[in-house]
């Protein structure tokens, strides 16, 4: 079962993600580490929309920051991973899913094959 | 991964998955039944139609044909309600060996994975370890960047999340 946390941080994943700028900006931190006055002045907007689009993606887990005296610098999270064992625990659900239904027919032709006195399958 | 590994003296079925390496997935499970059982399950069209789909996940099956020979196909169709557009799987099954192996390929794309399913007998319960082998370490890693599981089209394993998250959502019965 999905617990709503887990919801919720795909919903603020697929939010951070849906604005341009905050996809310019996973691209642009891709390529190298920045400070959020560089990534401001390259999407040439104001240090305070950056912020905002920062901590959107910081939000999300996809852009972690750290503050050094007075420059805050951004790098790409570990989203990577983090997506690794959300698809991981995805693949894993639907087979549990499959399986719990599985159990069922199993269950089915156990009582079947002894009601039936032997085995008839195969 | 924080893959549990089951063995005889597991009360519950727990169902454990593992990126077992770059480009491999693995399913385990064990069943309480005998793996002629279990593999008859797998590999007949009307008993796979009862439980591939789970009512939990919101699709249903319009169709199930499966060719089960080395070299035979098979074709499974589904519906979503969220969906106009039917989603076919097809592949091919490369070796079939009752009651204990099971292989096919997954051909929705072309850089789909050979899936391995053997199934071990022990004292009436069979152990199920299911593989998922890509053909390359990118490949794997696509699949999972794109959210596609099993073959599934991102958008319906969002509508999966949403569906299983409310239990009460697609509750009918295939």
């Amino acid at each position: 079962m999905v617990q709503f946390s887990q919801l919720r941080r795909f919903d603020t994943s697929f939010a951070a993600i849906s604005d341009a700028t905050r996809r310019g900006v996973l691209e642009q931190l891709g390529r190298a580490d920045a400070s959020i006055s560089e990534l401001a002045q390259r999407f040439d907007m104001t240090l305070t929309g950056m912020k905002k689009h920062v901590g959107v993606l910081e939000q999300a887990g996809l852009v972690t920051t750290q503050k050094v005296g007075r420059v805050r610098t951004c790098r790409l999270g570990a989203g990577g991973l983090r997506e690794e064992a959300a698809w991981i625990e995805r693949y894993r659900q639907m087979w549990a899913a499959r399986f719990e239904d599985l159990d069922k027919i199993v269950e089915q032709l156990k009582q079947k094959e002894s009601s039936d006195g032997r085995s008839t399958t195969e | 991964m924080d893959a549990v590994r089951p063995s005889e003296q597991t009360p519950q079925p727990v169902t454990t998955t593992d990126r077992h390496s770059e480009r491999e997935v693995v399913v385990t499970r064990t069943f309480d039944g005998p793996a002629r059982i279990i593999f008859a399950a797998w590999t007949t069209p009307e008993l796979l139609m009862k439980w591939w789909a789970p009512a939990s996940f919101g699709i249903r099956f319009l169709s199930c044909e499966a060719d089960v020979r080395p070299g035979g196909t098979y074709r499974f169709v589904f519906a979503h309600p969220q969906s106009g557009e039917p989603m076919a799987f097809v592949g091919r099954y490369l070796e079939v060996e009752p009651p204990s192996r099971l292989v096919w390929t997954n051909e929705e794309s072309e850089e789909g994975s050979v899936t391995t399913v053997t199934f071990e007998e022990r004292d009436g319960k069979t152990h199920l370890v299911l593989r998922d082998l890509y053909p390359s370490k990118e490949a794997l890693d696509e699949a999972m960047a794109s959210g596609s599981i099993g073959g599934y089209p991102e958008q319906f394993n969002q509508l999966d999340i949403l569906l299983k998250g409310a239990p009460d959502v697609g509750s009918a019965r295939v």
